[in-house]
């Protein structure tokens, strides 16, 4: 035991004491959890294992710390609603704003940010990290940060635009069928059961195999997959607001059914679409890497993470790390939007604090 | 007398406050004295807002969510409630206060049985086994009257009738033997014929086992009937108190009179048209069902004529929304037609010519279902005025402010609000203004005062009468509430089971002979003595509480 681990150990051995003899327990929980696991970590494996305990509680705490700074200065810049509803938002879902916004901005201004171009080769391949490449290269010497900030436009941009055309067409149908009801919703319904009925994952590799795989044909299969969910969902919310005495009131004027839709029932059926659009954003972001690591998503040499993934996937067996990081981009992407769902999901569904 | 009796709940200077905002409480009640002594029933009324369902909670020390006690005490028995720990509050709740609430359909789980919910309080606190839990029902359900008492608890609430539902639940709360048993509203969602029944019950089953009560309600004449003494409170303050006979002869404040006058209001009924007149709408011999097999209305006819107002009564299910349905267009009659001004109107509200809807508008019960809530006011009103006459900019501006003068809103204020920041009243005055944006003949007012406060209420029916006066409108009321038939009626039809039992200008339905089913409804509104349930039931007997009930 060094005075490292020692020191560690006391540190949370005293917060655990504290947060107990002052009954709160959302801090004493979490840390007697930590004490406990730095504690086998420690006798395992000694000084190095407390170390990258230290390390984790640090991240976690700097981006605690970052997320509560951001949220102070939104609430310092935004007025009105946004504002009173920030003021309760927690910090999961500032950090998740926090995250959304960097990748927005590496996204936007990849040419300006990236120190090379999306294809250039720098150096050798695999090429180490160094003052050149921050990230190192990959297997054919490009550098592996300019592709990573050229892939958040690629995959982020692609999954928008996918899941912005799959809300179009489900919300569509789905408030058409609802409003119409009989025949036309029974029709609509079968239909898109009969889609759903189908492993997603192969239906995309079946059609794309079919139409090929421009960024075209990948943005209609993937949209065309995910629009029976968005259905059912917009189906199931607007359902229950066809049965309003105002919908009646407007159907009895003569309103035709582009202005009920557009007009009466959307606006009460936005919450819960908004957060589902965060939702399935995530879930067609990873099926679009996921295509792209099995090949059939974003074609070489654009920049894509779940084909970075894929193409230094080797190097994983030597014990590097580098080739993680797309995948690890990817996943703190997905968690943060769901961080921002879930706070909105909780807005939406009126259970205030 | 009450003195010799002993205190059972003592309430000292409560307040009660609510978060409105972020880290923002405003205080809802504002320090109200309440003691109880055992086996003494309070009568707590109030408009909605008064703070009545707040303080009952808190009598239990329970607040709803959002809220919490931030002064004075709340002693039960010699315990202080406010401040008990949950486990020790969980013993007493259910065990020795009990709580009946509005709707009896809503509160009941519909996935277990009746009497598996009546028992499962008595079993919580250890008070005897399954067996003589389920015994102890069924002898409750016969003190009740209700049908069948050794079979009714083994049905799951969907298979029994709201009237016996809220007798059920009124069961429920007696299965521990409560001291103090608290009713929120428990007869406001009922029909009069039904309501006479619970009443009936409740004032039975509290007088037989000396039970303590906290009767809720904002009908005066029902309270009258079950109170010893009566609270009124007014936006969380207590405005005064008395026992109940001093209360209803006597009242001393301002706010308590006016609540007593609000009956008052009765408009004369206006001269029987020429019968040279062609009726606004005539309704002739409707047949109508949902199914296409089962009729739900049978040969309905009756006419509406220009400036008058006729009123459609009947408990629920008897066929008046349907009627409304079919005039609207919404559910096409299988036999029969409906004439606006001597032409046939099309079956189906799609086949209609936009001249044919304009004229026939409806404005509803729930005001909150009636408007959408994401759509400004300003929105609302002028969106009829844009469909059908194809008004814009400045011009719609300039209607949407008459049509806000005309139910007395200022228009600036609201032009730009959401219903959701009006009250109940305001919000169906936008109704009403959208309705009248339309200029039509014709409305239909389905329930629109049954929602609301007596005295809100009665605002509505002088708008509308004036409104009448104004416009030269034909109204079609629909309500099961024989005051407001009274107050604003010209012609009054009854029906029952989709049949139109009788009809006739007001002035004659309400002077007997009466077909035997109008009388019912007729004798069975609440009237403010305090001796009427008690007269009504001699008079009934036995078999007169039945038919009530069937």
């Amino acid at each position: 035991m060094t005075t490292f681990s020692l020191s560690l150990l006391a540190a949370l051995l005293v917060i655990s004491v504290l947060a107990y003899l002052y009954r709160r327990n959302s801090m004493f929980v979490p840390s007697a959890v930590i004490l406990a696991i730095t504690a086998i970590v420690t006798l395992y494996s000694g000084e190095s294992g407390a170390i990258v305990v230290a390390r984790l509680i640090g991240i976690v705490i700097g981006s605690s710390v970052a997320a509560y700074f951001f949220r102070a200065l939104l609430i310092v810049l935004l007025r009105g609603e946004a504002k009173k509803a920030l003021q309760t938002a927690p910090l999961t879902a500032a950090f998740g704003m926090l995250v959304i916004l960097l990748y927005s901005i590496a996204a936007l201004f990849a040419p300006q940010i990236a120190p090379y171009g999306e294809s250039e080769i720098v150096g050798s391949s695999y090429a180490l990290a160094d003052d050149k490449m921050i990230l190192g290269g990959d297997q054919l010497g490009r550098d592996m940060f300019s592709r990573l900030i050229y892939g958040a436009r690629n995959t982020v941009g692609l999954s928008i635009a996918t899941t912005c055309l799959a809300f179009l067409m489900g919300t569509s149908l789905g408030l058409f069928a609802a409003i119409r009801g009989g025949w036309v919703d029974q029709l609509l319904g079968r239909m898109v059961d009969t889609v759903m009925a189908i492993p997603s994952l192969i239906f995309a590799l079946l059609l794309l195999s079919i139409f090929g795989t421009s960024t075209l044909s990948l943005i209609l299969v993937i949209a065309f997959i995910y629009t029976p969910l968005i259905f059912r969902l917009t189906r199931s919310v607007a359902g229950n607001i066809v049965v309003m005495d105002y919908i009646e009131a407007a159907r009895l004027r003569g309103e035709s059914t582009w202005y009920l839709m557009r007009k009466e029932i959307l606006p009460n059926a936005l919450a819960p679409l908004i957060a589902e659009f965060g939702l399935r954003f995530c879930f067609v972001f990873l099926l679009v890497a996921g295509l792209s690591f099995l090949g059939l998503g974003i074609q070489p040499p654009t920049a894509d993470w779940g084909s970075m993934v894929r193409e230094n996937a080797t190097l994983i067996s030597y014990g590097e790390y580098i080739p993680l990081i797309p995948a690890a981009a990817i996943a703190l992407l997905t968690v943060s939007v769901n961080f921002v769902v879930d706070w909105m999901l909780y807005r939406s569904s009126g259970l205030k604090v | 007398m009450n003195d010799k009796k002993e205190v059972l709940l003592k309430i000292r200077d409560l307040r009660i406050e609510a978060n409105t905002d972020v880290n923002r409480w405003d205080e809802i009640v504002h320090g109200v004295d309440i003691t109880l002594h055992k086996g003494e029933v309070l009568g707590l009324i109030g408009e909605s807002g008064a703070g009545k369902s707040t303080i009952g909670l808190a009598a239990m020390g329970f607040t709803r969510d959002g809220c919490r006690i931030s002064g004075g005490t709340v002693e039960f028995d010699g315990m202080e409630l406010s401040n008990m720990p949950k486990p020790q509050l969980r013993k007493l709740r259910g065990a020795r206060i009990a709580y009946v609430a509005q709707s009896a359909a809503a509160s009941f789980n519909p996935s277990h049985r009746i009497i598996d919910q009546h028992t499962e309080s008595p079993l919580q606190h250890s008070l005897g086994t399954r067996l003589e839990n389920e015994a102890d029902a069924k002898e409750l359900y016969r003190k009740l009257q209700l049908p069948n008492p050794d079979e009714i608890g083994f049905r799951y609430p969907h298979q029994v009738s709201g009237g016996q539902l809220q007798r059920a639940m009124t069961a429920m709360a007696m299965a521990c033997r409560p001291d103090l048993i608290i009713f929120d509203e428990p007869t406001t969602a009922l029909d009069v014929t039904t309501q006479i029944e619970v009443l009936a019950a409740i004032r039975n089953i509290v007088e037989q086992f000396d039970t303590a009560a906290i009767y809720i309600t904002h009908d005066l004449a029902v309270v009258a009937q079950m109170a010893d003494t009566i609270k009124v409170l007014l936006k969380g303050n207590e405005v005064e108190e008395a026992d109940t006979q001093t209360m209803l002869d006597s009242p001393k404040d301002d706010y308590t009179k006016s609540l007593w006058s609000v009956r008052e209001f009765k408009r004369e009924q206006k001269p029987a048209p020429a019968a040279s007149d062609t009726p606004v709408v005539s309704v002739k011999n409707i047949d109508a069902s949902y199914d296409g097999q089962i009729n739900i209305l049978h040969d309905v006819s009756f006419d509406l004529h220009r400036g008058r107002t006729v009123a459609v009564v009947g408990e629920s299910g008897s066929g008046k929304s349907t009627t409304a349905r079919v005039i609207t267009g919404l559910l096409p009659p299988s036999a029969g037609t409906i004439e606006f001004n001597g032409e046939p109107l099309p079956p189906r509200h799609t086949d209609r010519s936009k001249e044919q809807l304009r004229n026939v508008q409806m404005i509803y019960q729930m005001a909150d279902t009636a408007l959408n809530p994401k759509q400004t006011i300003g929105e609302i009103i002028g969106r009829p005025a844009e469909f059908y006459e194809g008004l814009s900019g400045s011009q719609l501006r300039r209607r949407v402010n008459e049509l806000l003068d005309m139910i007395e809103l200022e228009p600036d204020t609201y032009y730009r609000r959401l219903p959701s920041e009006l009250s109940g009243g305001q919000k169906q005055r936008i109704g009403i203004a959208r309705a009248l944006a339309a200029k039509p003949e014709f409305i239909i007012c389905d329930e629109v005062t049954s929602a609301l406060d007596q005295l809100v209420a009665e605002g509505i029916l002088r708008l509308l009468d004036r409104l009448q006066s104004e416009l030269d409108l034909a109204y079609m009321f629909i309500t099961h509430d024989l005051a407001t038939v009274r107050s604003i009626a010209d012609h009054v039809v009854v029906m029952q089971y989709g049949r139109v039992v009788e009809q006739g200008p007001k002035d004659e339905m309400f002077r007997p002979p009466h077909d035997p089913y109008t009388d019912l409804l007729l004798s069975s509104v609440p009237e403010m003595d305090p001796d009427w349930l008690t007269k009504l039931l001699e008079s009934r007997g036995e078999d007169g509480l039945k038919a009530a009930g069937n």
